[in-house]
């Protein structure tokens, strides 16, 4: 046997800090400053006076590591700081959400000054990848863990030891109490029958009378703990791309893209992009509405998309091999699924670029000479006309700027397309000059015979998918399943005991509930009712 | 009594298992930030077409043996435009000397990349980067970029931005082959 042991005069033997005997519930001397006990006020049930070991040995540094984390003064405030510091990630955007060319080390202090400098300098900017972050949220799990075995063991513990036999002390300084100089059995069979109609169970020993009910509420917290660490696990496992994937793509119509975050394994294909507007024609209760703003409202947005698989192994840059899976329509809240991914239509740039541009061209009398088309994917080197002349392209600019270098590109993307051509007669090297710019032509010579005009233009649209994977969620469904189990078991029910002691002076009744005073007063009054047992007085409301 | 011996190995373990995994944590947020390309790294094989030699292909593993500077660029890069002449000159200097340069173009049409590559009489191999896929496995942020490859295929420098004559100069002889 331990000398760190306290034995009680019943003849249990209680760990060392323990506060209220496990057995019989008398106070140990010498351990009522724990709770904070003295002789007159009513007794400290929390944790049933049990002891919480944390409390007690502090040798080792595994042993004083164990009792900071144990310390539930230290779980909230490590809540309150992950909290504060949370909310001030959100002041300005995250680095991946800046939208902006500059580096992060520039462009918060250029767009916000000198609030947004110290934001991106005390790290702020990538806040919750950090590893101070992480840390945080891990010491919270950490001290969730601590806490709830420090105290579950010890209060379960206490709660099997308890005896059907208390020290009269410990009926006495509980918070609602009575007293009767005699019970008649009578009485006793009322109050029993009455305790049972109310789900207490009884044990008898000796004359002494202990009712208990619902002792499963006082886990809720502890299985709510269980639910908010497998949340905790849910959220280590998101950073897994085996688990999570969570990307962004743009498609041109007609255009085929790798998608981010598969492993270059699938592709996706935007054969159409196709949008549609609400009309004011449509429904006469909108018409209004729709007609007051200078914005057409979007009602759909619509890719058909073609998903491929790669076929084989294939060096980097190599076109692939690909392996039609699936093929149909993404709508918004509709994504197109595949071997776990999602695709949802997620953004568009409407007939952002310039996918083909048809000219005609007139002979000096105004008779047509001929027709022909470039394709801005394709950017021929020559067109060869059905007369048998030739458009040479000497230059092509897909977003056309002028610099001070001349006109040059400044993106690969054909937005504002710019295109130099010389008109050529068969196996000549020199012909008539034209630029097309702004969907319009001009000749580049006064001496120019023939004329150029764009007779058709076709745009096309960009659509941006997102890229999803989450075989996560589950974990946090389960995670806050359990979590509300764990709640409304702790909220709902409520863990009472009812303790009636004979004594020398006649009978002491003490009654103990971890929540809702109220309602455990009306049911002491509706069980006692008729009996010689005494008001029940509240010995926390007479002070 | 050994109670609180067996207390203590709980303890232990239960504080080693949480420690452990938040370490793992840290470790798997880290290396997913970017599994950054620095010097010392192997450098990532890719096959692409080239545009100045019809019908034939580039990889980069057949250049194992001579230091390789990989630059990529596109024509709507004026810096990266600026810089060509010098990776030129340098080249008719150095190729005899087990010097390759590959220029990775990163624009959509060929067009205008060959427009640009034939008006300057430009002479390294030339390809096209038409997905991107290559841009991407080397994590190409700013344009230009280049990589110097040692002739065992390491990376021996990155250098992000445009280079002066002198620089690329001294990085070419940094990766020649017994030098």
């Amino acid at each position: 046997m331990s000398v760190n042991t306290v034995k009680c005069e019943c003849g249990h033997i209680n760990h060392e800090g323990t506060v209220l005997c496990e057995a019989c519930g008398k106070p140990i001397k010498g351990n009522q400053h724990i709770d904070g006990n003295d002789d007159k006020r009513v007794l400290e049930m929390r944790y049933e006076g049990s002891a919480r070991r944390s409390k007690t040995y502090k040798r080792t540094i595994v042993d004083k590591i164990w009792a900071f984390f144990s310390s539930v003064k230290v779980g909230v405030w490590l809540i309150i700081i992950t909290l504060i510091l949370s909310a001030l990630g959100t002041i300005y955007p995250q680095e991946p959400f800046k939208n902006s060319p500059l580096p992060a080390s520039q462009f918060y202090e250029v767009e916000y000054g000198l609030t947004g400098k110290i934001f991106y300098q005390l790290g702020f900017h990538n806040m919750y990848d950090s590893w101070w972050y992480i840390t945080l949220v891990a010491m919270i799990g950490i001290s969730l863990v601590i806490c709830s075995l420090d105290r579950y063991i010890p209060l379960r513990r206490a709660l099997k030891n308890q005896k059907i036999k208390r020290h009269p002390t410990f009926v006495k300084r509980q918070r609602v109490v009575s007293s009767a100089d005699s019970i008649s059995d009578e009485s006793f069979q009322k109050i029993k029958s009455e305790m049972k109609k109310k789900r207490y169970k009884i044990k008898e020993e000796d004359g002494h009378i202990f009712a208990e009910k619902n002792r499963f509420s006082r886990w809720g917290p502890y299985v709510n703990h269980i639910g908010l660490i497998i949340i905790l696990v849910a959220a280590i496992l998101r950073m897994f791309d085996v688990m999570h994937v969570d990307d962004y793509v743009w498609v041109r119509e007609g255009e085929t893209r790798v998608i981010p975050g598969t492993n270059q394994e699938y592709y996706v294909k935007n054969e159409n992009f196709s949008y549609d507007f609400y009309d004011a024609e449509e429904d006469e209760r909108f018409r209004e509405a729709i007609e007051n703003t200078s914005e057409p409202i979007p009602k759909d947005f619509q890719t058909d998309a073609v998903i491929y698989k790669v076929k084989g192994e294939t060096v980097i840059g190599e076109e692939p091999e690909l392996e039609e899976i699936k093929r149909g329509e993404i709508r918004v809240n509709h994504p197109i699924q595949f071997d776990g991914f999602s695709l949802y239509q997620a953004g568009n740039q409407m007939e952002s670029e310039y996918d083909s541009i048809s000219f005609s061209i007139t002979g000096e009398d105004g008779e047509p000479v001929a027709d022909f088309t470039f394709d801005t994917d394709e950017a021929p080197y020559q067109i060869e006309l059905d007369n048998g002349m030739v458009v040479r392209i000497d230059d092509y600019y897909p977003q056309l700027e002028f610099t001070d270098k001349g006109p040059s590109s400044s993106s690969k993307f054909p937005r504002n397309p710019g295109i130099i051509f010389s008109v050529l007669e068969n196996g000549q090297e020199e012909g008539e000059r034209f630029f097309y710019l702004q969907e319009d032509v001009i000749g580049l010579s006064d001496e120019n015979t023939m004329t150029m005009a764009v007779s058709d233009i076709e745009t096309r649209s960009a659509s941006g998918l997102t890229v999803k994977k989450d075989y996560t969620l589950p974990f946090f469904l389960i995670g806050a399943i359990i979590f509300m189990i764990g709640v409304s078991q702790g909220l709902y029910w409520y863990h009472r005991r009812i303790w009636i002691h004979p004594s020398d002076e006649g009978y002491l009744v003490g009654s103990h509930t971890n929540k809702n005073w109220f309602g455990m007063k009306k049911e002491l009054s509706e069980i006692f009712e008729g009996t010689e047992v005494k008001e029940f007085k509240d010995q926390n409301e007479l002070k | 009594m050994h109670k609180k011996k067996k207390r203590l190995i709980i303890r232990t373990i239960i504080l080693s298992v949480m420690i452990v995994a938040l370490i793992g944590v840290l470790y798997v947020n880290f290396s997913k930030e970017r599994p950054n390309l620095a010097a010392g790294d192997q450098a990532p094989n890719f096959k692409l077409e080239r545009l100045d030699a019809e019908g034939e292909t580039l990889e980069l593993n057949e250049l194992q043996g001579k230091g390789v500077m990989i630059n990529f660029w596109a024509t709507y890069c004026e810096p990266c435009k600026e810089e060509m002449p010098f990776m030129d000159q340098l080249y008719q200097e150095y190729k005899d000397q087990g010097i390759e340069i590959v220029a990775v173009s990163v624009d959509s049409n060929e067009f205008v990349i060959n427009n640009f590559y034939n008006r300057l009489g430009l002479t390294f191999p030339s390809v096209h980067d038409k997905n991107s896929t290559v841009m991407d496995a080397y994590q190409i942020v700013p344009l230009p970029t280049s990589y110097f490859l040692n002739p065992d295929g390491t990376i021996n420098r990155v250098v992000k931005g445009p280079l002066t004559l002198e620089r690329l100069e001294g990085y070419l002889q940094e990766i020649m082959p017994n030098s």
